[in-house]
């Protein structure tokens, strides 16, 4: 019909490695989700302190993070720390990349969550003889955490999007370098891409629909 | 540190880096708004089990990379129809269809902030379907959408750098090809980096400054 002969074999017999390439895929997202978490935590911490170089470090990296694009934080990571002599590898560098970029857009949204709880939650926890780490530990973090889950889903998924661009800096063991690779091997480039963007459809699938289902478990009341 | 190699001819290099970069980015949000105006509608118009199947193809443009898509859209029409058509071509084209994706979610917000009972009211007192859309929804609607629409037109510039995949020279790839030739990556990322910011930094601080205006009342 199209002049062209569809060799889904070819393509299918490379499974196997494609879906190991998805796990190293997996792997960099949730580490990068997990690191990320951390990170606008304490961009969040910061941007709540009286120091004034502490909130403009805060704000900086928030603000790269969200107004330029994830390839140039990702080339930022490999190839600008590279002027330093610090060589990552590839794995690092996209690790770097995404975990900057999810930090920074995580602490944006955990700042529209601290808005929807009132301060005075904050006073009575000091009247109670918290220190106010104890008070954003245990009364503030935890619905924080709470309101942003959401956004939290959408930015893993966006994670997962994400390790796409490792391959600019030569990552070849998650999904898109595999799936690279086995182009450069066999030129199936239709039949294999369309293999990787239904596993990635996937995995994007399974994320949103596990997230739904902790949600409906943790937020019961 | 100050030292370098980096000539007016290259800064003209990048200059039109950045010129496919705005052009790629303007003609996607141009075609993917109208686009995703269109879908916007047609979901909210139609409810949801009709409209399941435009649903789930909108979702496969925000589930799957970019790259991949980029990839796929240039092999089917190149290898595969046998098409000849220029990368810029297939990168506005996918990137419209991207953008319309985010946009007709953003759309159907919008609509779906718009109380019931008020365009109800409009429509018995005898206003008609287009009137009620023109004059009663889409002031309403393009106060909550306004501010997520200018996040996606500025997420847009940013994914644009991906259309080098399809041999589209835009501003990240015009400061690669610089930084192969003149091995000066940090200096020419900061650069390319600096105008991706200069742009999308003041857009997405006015995008912010509407939405707090607009939600107070």
């Amino acid at each position: 019909m199209f002049g062209y002969t569809f060799q889904w074999n070819q393509a299918l017999a490379r499974l196997p490695k494609m879906l190991d390439g998805a796990v190293v895929t997996m792997e960099v997202a949730v580490l990068s989700m997990l690191i990320g978490i951390a990170f606008a935590i304490l961009l969040t911490l910061l941007r709540l302190s009286g120091s004034r170089p502490l909130r403009a470090i805060a704000t900086g990296w928030v603000e790269i993070a969200r107004n330029t694009p994830a390839l140039f934080q990702i080339y930022m990571a490999h190839f600008g720390v590279a002027s330093f002599g610090i060589h990552f590898s590839p794995f690092i560098s996209l690790l770097i990349g995404i975990t900057f970029n999810n930090a920074g857009y995580l602490a944006e949204n955990f700042r529209g969550a601290l808005k929807a709880i009132p301060d005075t939650q904050t006073r009575a926890g000091r009247s109670l003889g918290m220190s106010q780490l104890q008070a954003f530990r245990y009364i503030i973090l935890p619905q924080m955490l709470r309101i942003s889950f959401l956004p939290m889903t959408n930015q893993m998924v966006w994670a997962v999007l994400m390790t796409s661009l490792g391959v600019t800096v030569g990552m070849n063991s998650d999904l898109y370098g595999v799936t690279q690779d086995l182009n450069a091997l066999t030129f199936r480039t239709f039949e294999l891409f369309a293999i990787a963007g239904v596993i990635f459809y996937i995995i994007t699938k399974a994320i949103t629909l596990s997230a739904r289902l902790i949600a409906a478990r943790l937020f019961r009341y | 540190m100050f030292d370098t190699a980096l000539t007016t001819a290259d800064l003209i290099f990048l200059a039109k880096g950045a010129g496919m970069t705005i052009l790629v980015t303007a003609i996607s949000v141009a075609i993917g708004t109208a686009l995703g105006i269109a879908f916007g509608v047609i979901r909210v118009q139609f409810g949801a089990a009709l409209t399941a199947p435009l649903t789930f193809v909108l979702d496969i443009f925000r589930s799957v990379p970019l790259l991949i898509q980029l990839v796929l859209a240039n092999a089917f029409l190149g290898m595969v129809l046998k098409l000849q058509l220029s990368g810029f071509f297939v990168a506005c084209m996918v990137l419209s269809l991207y953008t319309s994706a985010y946009c007709a979610e953003i759309v159907r917000g919008g609509i779906d902030a718009v109380p019931a009972t008020t365009r109800r009211a409009a429509r018995s007192l005898g206003v008609s379907w287009g009137q009620d859309m023109r004059y009663i929804v889409l002031p309403l609607a393009t106060r909550v959408a306004l501010p997520s629409w200018i996040g996606l037109a500025l997420g847009v510039m940013k994914d644009s750098a991906l259309v080098y995949v399809v041999q589209v020279t835009e501003l990240l790839k015009s400061t690669q090809i610089l930084i192969t030739r003149l091995q000066e990556p940090l200096f020419l990322l900061m650069i390319g980096g600096a105008f991706y910011f200069l742009i999308s930094f003041p857009l997405a601080r006015f995008g912010g400054y509407l939405e707090k205006r607009w939600s107070n009342d």
